[in-house]
């Protein structure tokens, strides 16, 4: 094996310059994916710039709204109060991912500039409306995260370029998320299929929605939508995520406007789901076959949605019913 | 090009020379002979590499040893007493059968000092968490989650 020099800048600024120094150098964060990459000889770097010594990289501020520096660590994110209340599906995401020890030293910049179709923390930043704050060698830029992915492995950034932070803006008490990974088992796997959503919801004054008995039943979906139906809940905004359907992760548009401004009802539900189905391309692959993927998007869409307004209504419940949904 | 890195390596400041293209695997056990820590799949799949960097257990398989400068690395040959007694995980394990062909077990006891060192009384949900990264292919589980409970009571 070809050697590779190790550098440990102490700033963005001295990590961007020696990239663009070096011939072949490759930047590196946790490393949970590249020295996978480099093991399996995917990749021949001459150099590793490494970005985990960059002091003030892995900070997590909920001040005003939520920003989160590229290098935090799964573990960090996930043991977040805040996140864990307020960002559910960022919350689901970073517990779910890999295993402790990989959660423990991989990154939320890693995880979204690898540019894995099944990047777990991405369908969650999609729905969150996470914006990238890059910098680079002509100064620093903002991007949407939904401008961010161009394919598998592929996204915006430029030679150079580093992702130092991700914003999000600040969600009140009427807005909930989820993020569901469909896996075969729940440890050290990746996802089938992973669907995020966000949605705010209003009530009518008087309303008995917030009654707990609502969702605290072994009812069907369909039967809990309909009692929220009787109680006129309304969609005010929403947001839909699809990994691992399509070369990369996904935002499903038309359900998101379907949904928006309606009073939420099993046949509203069932058409999201459907429209869903409809904008996602899978395909066939050692983990599941894109006619199940397409069915799974009809069930799974349902569920994160339903399971976001259970948290609207329910913030208090420690771990929703995982039953149910 | 051989570079000069010191860290703390089971209690004692140690200093040696590394390639920069190392893992801390890869330093622990082929240079420094600290063979107890094993590497199962060298792609951070099996943990059966597990060390504890700053409290935290991590895949050494995966971790640049260039990484390790000025950090606290434990080992499973870290984690018995001066005297040479054996830790309580070690004990837990050996009383309740966890051990089969033994191969995963430095890895399942390293996961499972981090998550005790964390916390005291951890429940069944938590250490199947702390243990979700480490594969046994005895598939013993139950008797290792049951050892993991036993060592966190004895506490």
């Amino acid at each position: 094996m070809r050697g590779y020099e190790y550098f440990k800048p102490k700033t963005i600024e001295e990590a961007i310059k020696l990239m663009g120094s070096i011939e072949g150098a490759q930047y590196i964060a946790g490393g949970t994916d590249v020295m996978v990459m480099l093991r399996q000889k995917k990749i021949a770097p001459r150099c590793m710039i490494s970005l985990r010594n960059i002091s003030d990289l892995s900070y997590i501020d909920t001040n005003d709204g939520l920003r989160i520096g590229s290098a935090a660590t799964h573990s960090a994110i996930e043991e977040n109060e805040y996140i864990k209340r307020r960002y559910c599906a960022l919350n689901d995401a970073t517990t779910h991912l890999g295993s402790r020890q990989i959660r423990n030293v991989a990154t939320i910049g890693g995880n979204i500039c690898n540019a894995a179709p099944s990047a777990d923390t991405a369908c969650p930043l999609l729905v969150l409306d996470a914006r990238a704050i890059i910098v680079g060698p002509k100064g620093s830029r903002e991007l949407a995260l939904d401008d961010f992915f161009l394919g598998p492995g592929k996204t915006a950034l430029e030679k150079g370029e580093i992702v130092k932070e991700f914003v999000m803006p600040r969600f009140d008490e009427s807005t909930g998320s989820a993020y569901i990974k469909h896996t075969r088992r729940q440890a050290m796997d990746l996802p089938i299929l992973g669907i995020a959503a966000r949605i705010t919801i209003s009530v009518k004054s008087g309303s008995e929605v917030r009654c707990k008995d609502m969702f605290c039943t072994i009812d069907s979906i369909s039967n809990i939508l309909s009692r929220l139906k009787e109680e006129g809940m309304r969609c005010v905004d929403a947001r839909i995520a699809m990994g691992v359907v399509a070369p990369r992760p996904i935002r499903a548009k038309k359900a998101e406007a379907a949904l928006t401004g309606k009073i939420i009802s099993p046949e509203l539900f069932e058409e999201i789901g459907d429209i869903a189905a409809g904008e996602a391309q899978p395909r066939d692959s050692i983990r599941g076959e894109a006619w199940y993927r397409r069915e799974m998007i009809r069930v799974l869409v349902k569920r994160a949605l339903i399971k976001s307004i259970d948290r609207v209504i329910r913030p208090d419940e420690a771990i929703y019913p995982e039953r149910l949904w | 090009m051989k570079r000069e890195l010191t860290f703390i390596l089971n209690g004692e400041a140690v200093t040696t020379e590394v390639d920069p293209q190392w893992t801390l695997l890869y330093l622990l056990r082929e240079v420094l002979e600290l063979t107890g820590t094993k590497e199962g799949c060298g792609y951070g799949e099996c943990g059966a590499c597990t060390v504890i960097i700053d409290g935290q257990a991590v895949n050494s398989c995966l971790f640049p040893v260039m990484e390790v400068e000025g950090k606290r690395v434990t080992t499973i040959e870290g984690i018995t007493s001066k005297d040479g007694s054996m830790h309580p995980l070690q004990t837990a394990f050996i009383n309740e059968g966890a051990v089969q062909c033994g191969f995963c077990t430095p890895g399942m006891i390293m996961s499972a000092k981090a998550l005790l060192d964390a916390k005291d009384k951890p429940t069944e949900d938590e250490i199947k968490e702390a243990i979700e990264g480490n594969l046994c292919r005895c598939t013993g589980y139950v008797k290792i989650i049951d050892a993991i409970k036993s060592a966190a009571g004895g506490r």
